[in-house]
């Protein structure tokens, strides 16, 4: 027997969506980002092409972020409240893309309106050339006041906004449609909703080849099989020839790995477990590292020495086909 | 995989002689076939029919029992791709390695931190396997040595690794009651002297040789020597690489049904980077090795494997559940906070750590949601006023507590007027993740 015997062959690719818009492109990014591609399961490249890198989008507040652990602020010190100067800082940690996660606007934080959120994205916009995602805080109504303010502004970035789900989709798409931005999907850990929101976004025009799927992300150790499965679900059957799940997938590392207490819990509080500052990093990079084999290709991660790890990971997956 | 009863048939004397006890051979086949019965009760069958059989109905991936007594672990015998297809049998086993090198005192060090290293999570103790002694030395006697301080100190299963065979025959002799695992380092080089010592030690043995067609020649001169219980070890590898031969491996056996592939894999995973080394010992426990090699002992390092294994081999099929019973933590007293979550064992766990943390002695009642979380639960009506109030008057915490206030998880405050309505309690909304309990607990609650 052959090691090639091993390999399966797929009908389909994963869809590459390109992220941003250069100068030539209309828009004002020194590069744009590509995601997506593989005609194989993941990182087996003796089966197909394994794609372009899976990218990185370090994830950055507009307001709000003074309640993020210790660990992750004492790197942004003095720019939790300037988006721009945070940016600049993040792309000083080596990202691919920044994600600006409109957290400010949400009615139970800052509750800022959408001309602030708009300033925000500018700001971001003016302050780095890197390709820009823009994530609502989440709650219908207030996002689907502000982000189609903030497409508008963005107009011929190209940028990647989010998340529309099955039950709120009609604005965000409408908005990415008419200024030229890619889209989010989300669905709860479910294929078949997964597939819904595909349907509901096409049927109102959008092409499913510029949407990216967000199947839901679980931390290490809190739910992160539920997501790898998903996801290797998602990827088996889009190989497969299924159009609604041929869409590259992103991973919202960051949020979810810092929610767990071996990330953000200080040594006095959980004594035996290995000091805070090399705990946390390594619960996000872990989180996002162990989405990889799964099928992830574009990671939003927070600590920059998680960029740092999550990167070389990147580095050994996607370097040179290997030997036998 | 199992034959059906058909395929057996085919193989039998077809003579109906009922010495099996069975009216007719198709009979007797259906039952081997349904694991009823064993081909040892067909007398007249023909030796190499037999043998065959046993062949072709073996599972597609040999099961390997290391260590004895409290330390024995199992394996291998997996059956499937994605865990979403069937569930991933033996969780990987952990090995941190111990240089047989160095001073007696240093080897008894490494083992004692190597027994330390135990972390609990989701009502789970999560520890260390195996040490794993490496002859670095190249010498017989220093690895007897080490071999004994090692699984004395560390109190594990052990795997010997050497490229010498009369180092681990040395070794498997003086620790043959433990059950060993003998790892060849160099096992075309050491041919069939080495699968001599393993069948005279009845140890099981690992065959490292450096990629998939070597592993190949290495397990069918194995396999042609008669050994029956091994593992194949790829040796050094890139990652990229190894994920590949991991996955080459898996599908091998499992897929194809490609014998010499069907064995147990096991990888290191000690390179110099600490960061990248440790992420690569997590892709080989997710991707199918059997056991994994590492040169750390770092707690938050160990934690985060172990902590990827008990995800990854956690059951797809059945959500993990706790008693939806009355749970306490600490002596609660009857001024004692009542805290409802769902029986969704990870929601439980989260609140229950949180609470321990607090050192607030309290009351915990996982209320039956068929494994849903919180939010899950909620919006398909499986965690309202009702049915709420009705496991609060089932626990029985109304004769345990003075007072008549419960703690709902803030994502589902909008509950609050139903629960109070329906139970009589007044309901506090806590916060919405568990993070929040311990402030909560410290300095808002009141009985």
């Amino acid at each position: 027997m052959h090691t090639q015997d091993t390999a399966q062959t797929w009908a389909s690719a994963v869809n590459t969506v390109t992220i941003g818009a250069t100068a030539a492109q209309g828009g004002t990014r020194g590069r744009t980002v590509a995601i997506g591609g593989a005609k194989c399961i993941p990182w087996l490249a003796y089966e197909g092409e394994v794609g372009h890198a899976p990218a990185i989008a370090i994830e950055i507040w507009d307001a709000g972020a003074e309640e993020w652990p210790a660990e992750l602020t004492r790197h942004y010190e003095g720019v939790l409240n300037d988006p721009g100067a945070w940016a600049k800082r993040a792309a000083e940690f080596g990202t691919d893309l920044i994600c600006l996660r409109l957290m400010g606007t949400h009615p139970d934080m800052a509750n800022r309106g959408a001309d602030d959120a708009v300033a925000a994205v500018k700001a971001v916009l003016r302050a780095v050339d890197l390709p820009l995602v823009v994530m609502g805080c989440g709650v219908d109504e207030k996002d689907n006041v502000v982000l189609p303010r903030c497409c508008q502004a963005a107009a011929g970035e190209n940028c990647l906004f989010g998340n529309v789900r099955d039950k709120n989709y009609r604005t965000l798409v409408a908005a990415c449609l008419a200024d030229g931005h890619k889209l989010i999907a989300e669905s709860p850990l479910d294929v078949n909703i997964a597939k819904q929101v595909n349907i509901l976004a096409h049927d109102v025009g959008y092409p499913l080849e510029n949407i990216v799927i967000y199947p839901t992300t679980g931390a290490l150790g809190y739910g992160l099989e539920y997501a790898y499965s998903i996801m290797e679900r998602g990827r088996l059957a889009g190989l497969g020839g299924d159009a609604l799940l041929r869409q590259p997938v992103m991973a919202d590392i960051g949020i979810e790995a810092w929610r767990a207490k071996e990330a953000y819990a200080p040594e006095e509080t959980l004594p035996g477990l290995g000091p805070a500052e090399r705990r946390g990093p390594l619960w996000e990079t872990l989180t996002a590292t162990n989405h990889l084999p799964a099928g992830a290709e574009l990671l939003v991660l927070r600590h920059p020495q998680a960029v740092a790890n999550v990167r070389r990971a990147i580095e050994e997956l996607a370097g040179a086909s290997s030997e036998q | 995989m199992a034959l059906t009863g058909l395929e057996i048939y085919k193989s039998l004397p077809k003579t109906n002689c009922k010495q099996c006890g069975l009216p007719t051979c198709l009979a007797f086949a259906m039952k081997v076939a349904a694991g009823q019965a064993g081909l040892d009760q067909c007398p007249p069958l023909d030796p190499k029919a037999r043998a065959a059989l046993e062949e072709a109905s073996a599972p597609p991936q040999q099961l390997v029992k290391i260590g004895a007594g409290e330390r024995a672990i199992e394996l291998g015998q997996e059956t499937s791709l994605y865990r979403h297809e069937g569930k991933f049998q033996h969780p990987t086993a952990i090995a941190i390695c111990v240089n047989d090198s160095l001073a007696s005192t240093a080897i008894e060090e490494r083992g004692r931190q190597i027994a330390s290293l135990k972390f609990e999570r989701l009502g789970a103790t999560l520890k260390v396997d195996m040490a794993a002694v490496f002859n670095v030395s190249g010498q017989p006697r220093g690895f007897v040595e080490a071999a004994r301080a090692a699984s004395r100190a560390s109190r594990k299963a052990l795997a010997l690794v050497s490229a010498n065979v009369e180092s681990l025959r040395a070794a498997g002799e003086a620790l043959r009651e433990e059950r060993p695992l003998l790892w060849l380092m160099d096992a075309a080089a050491a041919g069939a002297k080495a699968f001599d010592m393993a069948k005279e030690l009845g140890l099981p043995i690992c065959l490292q040789a450096p990629g998939f067609d070597a592993l190949v020649a290495s397990s069918e001169a194995a396999r042609a020597a008669g050994l029956k219980e091994f593992m194949l070890a790829p040796g050094p590898m890139k990652a990229k690489a190894a994920l590949e031969f991991l996955s080459q491996s898996r599908r091998a056996a499992i897929v194809k049904k490609f014998r010499p592939m069907g064995y147990p894999i096991a990888m290191l995973a000690t390179g110099g980077d600490s960061a990248q080394t440790l992420v690569e010992a997590c892709w080989y426990v997710l991707k199918y090795a059997a056991l994994v090699v590492v040169d750390t002992t770092r707690p938050e390092e160990i934690l985060g494997i172990l902590t990827s294994r008990q995800d990854i081999y956690t059951d797809p099929q059945k959500p993990a559940l706790v008693d939806s019973t009355l749970h306490t933590v600490g002596n609660p007293g009857t001024d004692a906070p009542v805290l409802v979550t769902t029986n969704f064992a990870l929601s439980y766990y989260s609140v229950e750590s949180e609470v321990e943390a607090s050192r607030v002695p309290s009351f915990i009642l996982p209320v039956d949601t068929e494994g849903q979380s919180v939010l899950t639960a909620w919006a398909a009506d499986k965690f309202n006023g009702k049915i709420i109030a009705k496991a609060l008057k089932e626990s029985g915490v109304e004769s345990r507590v003075g007072h008549r206030k419960v703690v709902i998880p803030g994502y589902v405050a909008v509950i609050s007027a139903s629960l109070n309505e329906e139970s009589g309690w007044e309901v506090l909304v806590g916060p919405k993740e568990a993070s929040g309990l311990v402030p909560y607990l410290k300095s808002q609650w009141k009985p």
